[in-house]
C-alpha cells in the first residue's frame, strides 16, 4: 500500500540523549534509541554505539515521524508544480515518513492502469513511503464508482474525490455500502457546491467588508452532517478530510459518540488562522476550504485536543508562481505545507499553549496512519525506524529558497516560526538530515 | 565656535516618505478625508475661472487602466488630470494584450516601463490595484476593484453631502438596495462612518451581506427606514454581477414594488443621491431622479473636483499612511 525507492541499505545509527517522545507507546525520557538495519534495537541510557554513526540529540526531542495523509503531489499532469521525487523530499524535510497522494490528477487516478503507473514511478523516485488514494467515481464526475476492488488490489491505499464533493446523495449510499470488500477507507471533501458556488472567502464580517462571495461554514457543515447520517445508516467507516467549520466539528462528535466510524483531519492553516488573515489579500491565504472565524478556529483546536479529530494533514497544494501571482479572485485555491507543518502548529498552538506537544505528535503520526488502517510509526524495539528529531527552540524564517518543493505558494512566506527538523528516518533510512 | 552641536534628528536627511496609494477608504484616516475635501474645495472654486486649466500637475503622468466599462469614472479622471495639466493615457481591456491573454502582472511591469507617476485602475477582481502596486512604482488610485472598494465615488459623495448639508457629522444616510454587490456602498459606508454619519442599510435580506454591521451600520429590509434619513443614497441593482439563476429576488418587478425609492415613500426635502449609472424604474423612481432634491448631477461634478484633489494630494503633500498588512496574529 506503500511504495518508495528501492535498493538503498538500511541504516545502522544511535541518537543519543534526546527527550524520546513517543504518546502512543507512553514514552517520555531523555534517553538513546539504537537502530539496527533500520529496526529500532534499543532504547534506554547509555547505550552501547556498535559502531554505528551518532547523532547527538541533546536538547532535541525524538519523536515517531509523522504521517501526512492528505498531500497533492501533482503527478500525472502537473509535474511543473510537484513530483513524486520533490514532493516526497520536502516531506522528508518536513519531518514526515510516509504520506498519502490524493488522486485529482490530469488524468485522475481512477484506473488500474493509472495507479500502476504511478506506483512504478514511487518506486523510482520516491524519498519516503508514498500511498496513491484512487478517486471514487471516474474522472472525479461524480456519476459512476471506479472498480475499487481492482484498485485495491493494485494498491490503492484509499478512495477520494478530494477537490470536488460527493453531490448525489444516493451515489454517496453506494459508494459506502460498495467500498468495504475493497477494504479501504472512504475520505470525503464536504462541500455543498450551490452553497459554495463563486464563494472566495469564508462568509462573514471580512468578507462583507471586503466584498468577496462568501463561502458560507454551513456549505461543509450540511454535507458533513449529511455523510454522518449515511455512514451512520449503513454502518460504515469513513474519513472527513479538511475540516474547518464549527459545525462540522460538533456533527462528528455526536456522531462518534453513537458509535460511528468516523475520522477526521484538520489542516496546520485551519488551525492557525482565521479569516482576519484574508485582509492582507494575499493570494497564499486562499484555500478551499476558507480560513474560517475564530470561533470555528477555536472548534478546530478543541476538536483535535479531545480526539474528536485524529489527524492534522497538511493538504499540501503546490500551485506555479504565476497561477498565484493574480489578484486574490483569480488566483486557484490551495497552499503547500509538507515543509511548514510542524513548525506552524508547533508556533502557533504549542508555545501559546494552546495544544500540548504531545497531542500535536499524535496528531501528525499515529493518528493518521490509524485513519487508513497504516501501521503506526513507534518508537519500540522491533518497530521499523521511523523517527525525528526535532529542535523545539529552532528560530527560523520561512524563505521560498528553502523549499524541496517545487512550489512556494506557503502562507508562512517571509514570517518567523519555531520548531524544526533535524533528522528524519523513513522506512528505516535517513530521508533528511539538517 | 568651539560650540559642540549635536545633531538631532530632526537634522538629518528626511526619509522618502513611503509611497501612497488611494486602494480602500480603510486606509485613510479622518485628518486625510478633510485635507482631501478641503482641496477639492479650493479646485471647485478654480474652475470657476476662465481659464480652468491648472498648471499643478505639469510633467507628471497619469495612466487611466480600464479592465471593466465606465462613462462618468474614466472620464472624471481623465479630464481631473487633464484640469491640472498632467499628461494623461488612457488604456482600455478591450483591444489591449489583455485580449491575447497577458496577465496582470506584466500589463503592469509593461505600464511600469514608462515611470508613470499615477496609474488609475479599475478592474472586475479584488485585489488587482495591490497586484499592480506591487510591480510598478506608481501611486495606485483604485477606481473600483470588483465588489471591494470605489474610494473616490465616496469620497465625492461625502464632498457631495458636505456642500448640499453644510456638514458630515451626524447627517443619516440610508443606503437602499443591493448592497452585496455594491463596492459604492462598502467604501461609502466606512467613509460616512469614518467622519461620523450615520449609516442604514436599507434592502431585501438576499442582497445584504451576512456580518456587514460589523462595519458599524445598522440594517433594515423595510423601505419605509429611509424616511428616517437626512440623504436616501440609492444603488443600482447589479444584475450583470448576479449569476444566472441566483434568485437574490424572485423578479425586478417584486423588488421594485419593495424597494424602489418612488416619490411616495421619501420626504420632501429629502435628498436622493444614486451612484449611477441609473436603472430608472428600478430601484428609482423617473420622478425621483429628476426632482430639484436629486443631487446626481452634483456628485458628477463633485467627481471631477474631488479627483483632481486625489491626484494632487498623491503628488503633492504630506504622507498618509499606506496601509500595510498586518502581521500575523500568533495565537
Amino acid at each position: 500500500m506503500l511504495y518508495v525507492k528501492s535498493g538503498r541499505s538500511r541504516d545502522d545509527l544511535v541518537v543519543r540523549g534526546a527527550r524520546v517522545l513517543d504518546p502512543v507507546e507512553q514514552i517520555d525520557a531523555v534517553c538513546d534509541v539504537r537502530v539496527d538495519r533500520g529496526v529500532v534495537a534499543q532504547i534506554g541510557a547509555n547505550l552501547e554505539t556498535n559502531g554505528h554513526r551518532v547523532i547527538e540529540g541533546e536538547g532535541l526531542v525524538l519523536a515517531p515521524a509523522f504521517v501526512d495523509p492528505h498531500v497533492h503531489l501533482r503527478v500525472p499532469g502537473g509535474e511543473d508544480e510537484e513530483t513524486i521525487a520533490s514532493g516526497t523530499a520536502a516531506a522528508a524535510a518536513g519531518g514526515y515518513c510516509a504520506l498519502l497522494a490524493m488522486p485529482n490528477t490530469d488524468p485522475v487516478v481512477d484506473s488500474a492502469a493509472v495507479l500502476g503507473s504511478l506506483i512504478e514511478d514511487a518506486k523510482r523516485e520516491a524519498a519516503i513511503p508514498v500511498g496513491f488514494l484512487a478517486a471514487i467515481t471516474r474522472g472525479q464526475e461524480g456519476s459512476e464508482l471506479t472498480e475499487m476492488v481492482e484498485l485495491a488490489q493494485q494498491g490503492a491505499a484509499g478512495f477520494s474525490d478530494d477537490g470536488r464533493p460527493l453531490v448525489a446523495p444516493a451515489l454517496m449510499r453506494r459508494a459506502l455500502q460498495y467500498h468495504g470488500i475493497s477494504g479501504r477507507r472512504l475520505a470525503l471533501h464536504c462541500e455543498e457546491p450551490t452553497l459554495s458556488r463563486g464563494g472566495q472567502m469564508h462568509e462573514g464580517a471580512v468578507s462583507a467588508e471586503l466584498g468577496f462571495t462568501g463561502y458560507p461554514s454551513v456549505a461543509e457543515s450540511v454535507m458533513v452532517e449529511r455523510d454522518l447520517s449515511l455512514a451512520a445508516y449503513e454502518e460504515q467507516p469513513l474519513h472527513l478530510l479538511h475540516l474547518s467549520a464549527r459545525e462540522s466539528v460538533d456533527a462528528l462528535r455526536a456522531a462518534q459518540s453513537k458509535g460511528v466510524a468516523a475520522t477526521a483531519e484538520v489542516t496546520p492553516h485551519h488551525l492557525c488562522l482565521t479569516d482576519e488573515a484574508v485582509r492582507t489579500l494575499d493570494s497564499n491565504l486562499k484555500m478551499n476550504p476558507p480560513l474560517r472565524s475564530a470561533d470555528d478556529r477555536a472548534a478546530l483546536i478543541e476538536g483535535l485536543r479531545d480526539g474528536t479529530i485524529g489527524s492534522i494533514a497538511t493538504d499540501h497544494a503546490p500551485h506555479a508562481r504565476h497561477e498565484k501571482e493574480v489578484p486574490f479572485e483569480a488566483a486557484p485555491f490551495g497552499v503547500t505545507g509538507l515543509e511548514t507543518a510542524f513548525a506552524a502548529v508547533h508556533t502557533y498552538l504549542v508555545e501559546p499553549g494552546l495544544v500540548p506537544l504531545e497531542t500535536v505528535l499524535e496528531r501528525m503520526s499515529a493518528g493518521p496512519a490509524r485513519a487508513y488502517g497504516l501501521d503506526e510509526p513507534r518508537i519500540a524495539v522491533g518497530a521499523p525506524a521511523n523517527l525525528v528529531l526535532l529542535d523545539t527552540a529552532a528560530s527560523w524564517r520561512v524563505e521560498e529558497s528553502g523549499f524541496r518543493s517545487r512550489s512556494a505558494n506557503s502562507w508562512l512566506l517571509g514570517q518567523r516560526v519555531t520548531g524544526r527538523v533535524r533528522l528524519t528516518v523513513a522506512a528505516g533510512r535517513t530521508a533528511y538530515e539538517s | 565656535m568651539g560650540e559642540i552641536h549635536v545633531m538631532r534628528e530632526g537634522f538629518l536627511p528626511p526619509k522618502p516618505p513611503p509611497r501612497r496609494h488611494l486602494i480602500s477608504i480603510g486606509d485613510l484616516e479622518r485628518d486625510d478625508v478633510e485635507r482631501l475635501l478641503a482641496t477639492a474645495g479650493s479646485f471647485s472654486r478654480s474652475l470657476e475661472r476662465e481659464v480652468k486649466k491648472l498648471p499643478t500637475l505639469r510633467g507628471f503622468t497619469v495612466v487611466n487602466v480600464f479592465y471593466e466599462s465606465s462613462t462618468r469614472t474614466s472620464s472624471s479622471f481623465e479630464l481631473a488630470a487633464k484640469r491640472l495639466s498632467a499628461d494623461t493615457m488612457s488604456i482600455k481591456a478591450a483591444g489591449s494584450s489583455v485580449d491575447k491573454g497577458e496577465s496582470l502582472k506584466d500589463t503592469a511591469l509593461t505600464l511600469g516601463a514608462y515611470d508613470p507617476d499615477v496609474i488609475v485602475l479599475r478592474h472586475p477582481q479584488i485585489g488587482a490595484p495591490q497586484l499592480i502596486a506591487r510591480y510598478t512604482d506608481a501611486h495606485i488610485v483604485n477606481a473600483g476593484d470588483g465588489k471591494h472598494q470605489h474610494p473616490t465615488q465616496a469620497l465625492l459623495d461625502l464632498y457631495t453631502i458636505k456642500e448640499e448639508l453644510g456638514r458630515l457629522e451626524d447627517v443619516h444616510v440610508a443606503i437602499v438596495g443591493d448592497v452585496l454587490h455594491s463596492r459604492v456602498a462598502r467604501s461609502n459606508i466606512q467613509a460616512l462612518s469614518l467622519v461620523g454619519a450615520k449609516v442604514t442599510l436599507v434592502g431585501p435580506p438576499t442582497l445584504i451581506p451576512r456580518g456587514i454591521e460589523a462595519l458599524g451600520c445598522e440594517v433594515s429590509h423595510e423601505i419605509e427606514a429611509i424616511q428616517a434619513a437626512d440623504v436616501v443614497y440609492v444603488l443600482r441593482m447589479q444584475q450583470e454581477r448576479m449569476a444566472k439563476g441566483a434568485n437574490y429576488v424572485p423578479s425586478l418587478r417584486e423588488y421594485t414594488a419593495r424597494w424602489g425609492v418612488t416619490p411616495g415613500r421619501i420626504r420632501p426635502g429629502q435628498k436622493v443621491m444614486h451612484p449611477g449609472p441609473m436603472n430608472r424604474g428600478v430601484e428609482i423612481d423617473p420622478r425621483v431622479a429628476d426632482a430639484a432634491d436629486a443631487l446626481i448631477e452634483t456628485q458628477v461634478r463633485a467627481g471631477l473636483v474631488v479627483r483632481m484633489a486625489v491626484l494632487y494630494d498623491l503628488l503633492t503633500t504630506g504622507p498618509v499612511p499606506v496601509a500595510s498588512p498586518e502581521p500575523l496574529e500568533v495565537a
